[in-house]
Order: structure tokens, then sequence, then C-alpha cells
């Protein structure tokens, strides 16, 4: 890991001197444990701050939108699809972004973390070979890596960036280990009382602080539909329905588009799932539409697509 | 206490599905009056947030309907409303709305008699399900 990040500051550095690109987006250390916070160098300076760890959990994709200048940017192969994504729907130019891409180890959920340790603070966390050493202000102890991967990170299936310029690092394993079909709708088996009960409980906790959308790289409309008013669709409050209604739309606008990068996720405070919708209509767009975001640069978004032998609606 | 009518909201393309209904109406065939339409310009301009919003505010029901595919006035938006709505029903019924609530339709201005019909089939399936309970916020006093 350290020869990479050495790697990748080296590179950013010389990006930036010779002026191809005004700013490198990367990750430096944040200022929590397990949380590496997004980075923007400007200067040969600045790309010494860089780092890279099993921490970097946000999309960087998120910060190229409407983002002037040449922009050079860190990308994991779930943010590479993003990218890949957005410059399909217009919102990056392609001539603009040089893609330093790198192969993901996978990345902590911070949550599992915590959740091993209930009502401690964690004052450091790090990465020593296969295992995290969690220290807090009376205790050292240890916990496997991959126990406490993300969700996403397991059943992730392109580890590598699927588009780059120029590629930090060898190439690695593709797969995560897991299989998402498999586990992509959990609430499949259940009737439709239980599955409105497991979506109740899910959901419940949500604040509504929308930071899953912020962290979303696929929400960048102007005003989302939470913000309208007149007609209203949503609430802003906490009433159950409100949170459904949100979460809902959420995570329909990416159908067809979600790459599983799991930042909503990890950006939620309250450690809701809000994967399991998404990652259900991915499946669906899958098994219909034969379709997976962010692989290539030619084929069309499927709920921006038809065919006349598309599957039909089942009449009742 | 009257017998418990359930309300759908029915969202109707205007080149077809709408037509079906004048012509039904024209032809005096009977179906529920708890049928309330919304007329589309195009089955694909259904947005989803239209139903959600529908079931919000107290609706029993929704039903869309559009053109036979192959038929839209504006040769293709029934084929991107197919897909969305595949998407979306499956969705909202993966999170335990009631397989019923729900409804989708083909129907051409001509064929007022499967208006009718589908409207009956629609009223029906929502009769056994009783009044809705799941996405609805209680707004008092606030009606479509």
């Amino acid at each position: 890991m350290k020869a990479l990040i050495e790697q990748i500051r080296d590179r950013a550095a010389e990006l930036l001197s010779s002026g191809r690109v005004d700013c490198v987006i990367g990750y430096k250390q944040g200022t929590v444990p397990m949380q590496e916070q997004p980075f923007f160098a400007h200067t040969p300076e600045d790309a010494r701050q860089l780092t890279w760890s099993v921490f970097c959990t946000q999309n960087l994709a998120n910060f190229l939108i409407n983002r002037p200048g040449k922009n050079a940017v860190l990308a994991k192969g779930c943010v590479s699809r993003s990218i890949v994504g957005l410059i399909k729907e217009n919102q990056i130019d392609r001539d603009d972004v040089y893609i330093l891409g790198i192969h993901s180890p996978g990345m902590v959920g911070a949550s599992k973390v915590q959740e091993r340790f209930p009502g401690k603070v964690l004052h450091q966390v790090t990465l020593e070979g296969g295992e995290l050493v969690v220290q807090g202000l009376d205790f050292t102890e240890k916990v496997p890596f991959d126990e406490v991967r993300r969700d996403n990170c397991i059943t992730c299936t392109h580890r590598n960036a699927t588009l780059y310029d120029e590629f930090i690092g060898e190439k690695g394993e593709e797969t995560g280990g897991g299989d998402i079909d498999k586990v992509a709708a959990p609430w499949d088996a259940l009737n439709p009382d239980e599955r409105w009960e497991s979506f109740n409980q899910t959901f419940q906790d949500c604040i509504r602080c929308y930071a899953c959308r912020n962290a979303c790289p696929l929400c960048y409309c102007d005003t989302c539909f939470v913000d309208e008013h007149n007609p209203q669709w949503c609430g802003k409050g906490q009433q159950q329905t409100d949170i459904q209604t949100f979460h809902l739309l959420r995570a329909f606008h990416c159908a067809g588009r979600c790459v599983d990068c799991g930042a909503c996720e990890s950006a939620c405070p309250m450690g809701i799932r809000m994967r399991l919708l998404t990652s259900r209509l991915e499946l669906n767009v899958r098994e219909k539409y034969q379709y997976s975001p962010g692989l290539d640069m030619e084929s069309v978004p499927p709920l921006s697509y038809y065919r006349q032998d598309d599957p039909e609606i089942n009449s009742d | 206490m009257s017998k418990w009518e359930p309300k759908i909201m029915a969202f109707l393309c205007n080149w077809c599905s709408y037509g079906a209904a004048d012509l039904a109406g024209v032809g005096r065939l009977q179906y529920s009056p708890g049928i309330k339409v919304i007329r589309l310009p195009c089955s694909g301009g259904m947005n989803p947030k239209y139903i959600l919003q529908a079931f919000r505010h107290g609706m029993d029901g929704v039903w869309v309907s559009g053109c036979h595919p192959g038929d839209c006035h504006y040769l293709s938006g029934n084929m991107y409303a197919r897909r969305r709505f595949v998407m979306f029903r499956d969705l909202v019924e993966y999170v335990g709305l009631e397989p019923g609530r729900l409804h989708f339709s083909w129907i051409s201005a001509a064929e007022a008699g499967k208006f009718q019909e589908t409207a009956r089939k629609v009223v029906a399936a929502v009769k056994t399900l009783g009044p809705a309970k799941r996405l609805v916020k209680d707004i008092q006093g606030e009606i479509i």
C-alpha cells in the first residue's frame, strides 16, 4: 500500500507540474478514523497529501460534475464505472478528465467495525496485514479485514478501473468473492406483509439528511424532487410515508445507472442499508434488459432505450 | 354508513385510453364511479412520483393505461413507459405494496368494451384488498 501511495503522489505531482491537469482529485487522510476525505490537489506540493487506503469510501466521480478545467481523478472500479455513466449522460466531457485507474482492495464498512465496539469511541484504525488494528482509549483489538468489508465490496464485480488513461500499480482480482445475484433481493422470499415490515424497519431511522443523495454521483439534478413544492411530492419531515417516498424515488432514479459503489451507505449517519432497493433494481435490469451500467461507452442506459420484444407487463 | 367503494386514480393517455373512456361514456357502458381520471399527453409522460402521490393522498389503487405497443401517437412513448412501469411496479411490490393496487393496461381509442372490462377488473382487485394503508400520508382536508 505504501509503494502505491508514493506512486499516486508522484504521478499526481507530475501531472500537475507538467500542466496537463489543473487539479488532481484523490483522498487524503480524514480527521476521523475509517473515513478518508476527498482531496483536491492543485500544486505538486499538495500532491504529497494524497493517500490511498481501505477507507476511501466516497465516490470521487461526484466531484467531476460541473467542475471547470481539466481534472485528474483517482478511480477504483466503481468510480470509473460512475465516470463512464456520467460521460454517457453528458455530465462530464471525456477530454477534460484524466483517469488514474487503480485496483480497489475493498473498502471497510465503518458501521460494521463500530458495531463490534458498541458504545466505545475508536481513536485509530489501521490496516496491518490482513487485519484491522482498532485502538480506543483503553483497548487495542484486531479485527479480520475480510469480515468488515462493505457489503457492496464483498459482491463487487469490477475492482479494477474499467476506463482509465493510466493504471497505477498492478491490476488485481476482479471480484470481491460474493455473488450479487444471490444477495440482491433478500425480501423476494417474503410475503407482502413481511416485506412491508422489513421495509419499515430498514428505513425508520432515516433523519432525511440527504447524505445518501449528496454522496451519489447519479444525483445531479438542479432541483431534486424532494425540494420541489407545488406540487410537493414528498414532505420534509420524518413521517413514515415521506421517508419511504424519498427512498423509493431516490432508488428508482438510479435504476439502470447504479454501479453499486456503496457511497450512499457509507455516507449514512444512521447506518441505513439503502442498497437493498438499488441492488434489487439493478438485478431486475440485468435479468430483464441484460445491462450492467458503466462497463462500456457504447451501450445505451436501459431506461433510455426500448425494444419491441421487451418483457410485457404481466396482466393481472 | 354506505358500503365502501375503492377510489382509483386512472392516468389515461390522451390518444387512446382517454378516447376509450369517452367512447364508453357515449355508449353508456357502466363502470364504477370511484375511478377518477387524469388525462396524460402520453403514457410515456407518466412519472412514478405521480403514482406515489396518488397513494400518498389516499387513493386505494392506481391504474395507468396507454396505447398498444407500436401504436403510440409519439411513436415510442409507451415503449419507454413499459420499461419504466415494469421496473417501478417490481420495486413497490418488492417493498410490500400489495400486488393488485397498481395496474397497467393497453387500450386503444376504439376499445370501449375493453375499457369497461378493465375498469371492472381493477375495481374488483382493489376491492378485495380493502382501503389502502401503505404509502398513505393522512393529510387532513387535503383532497386531490
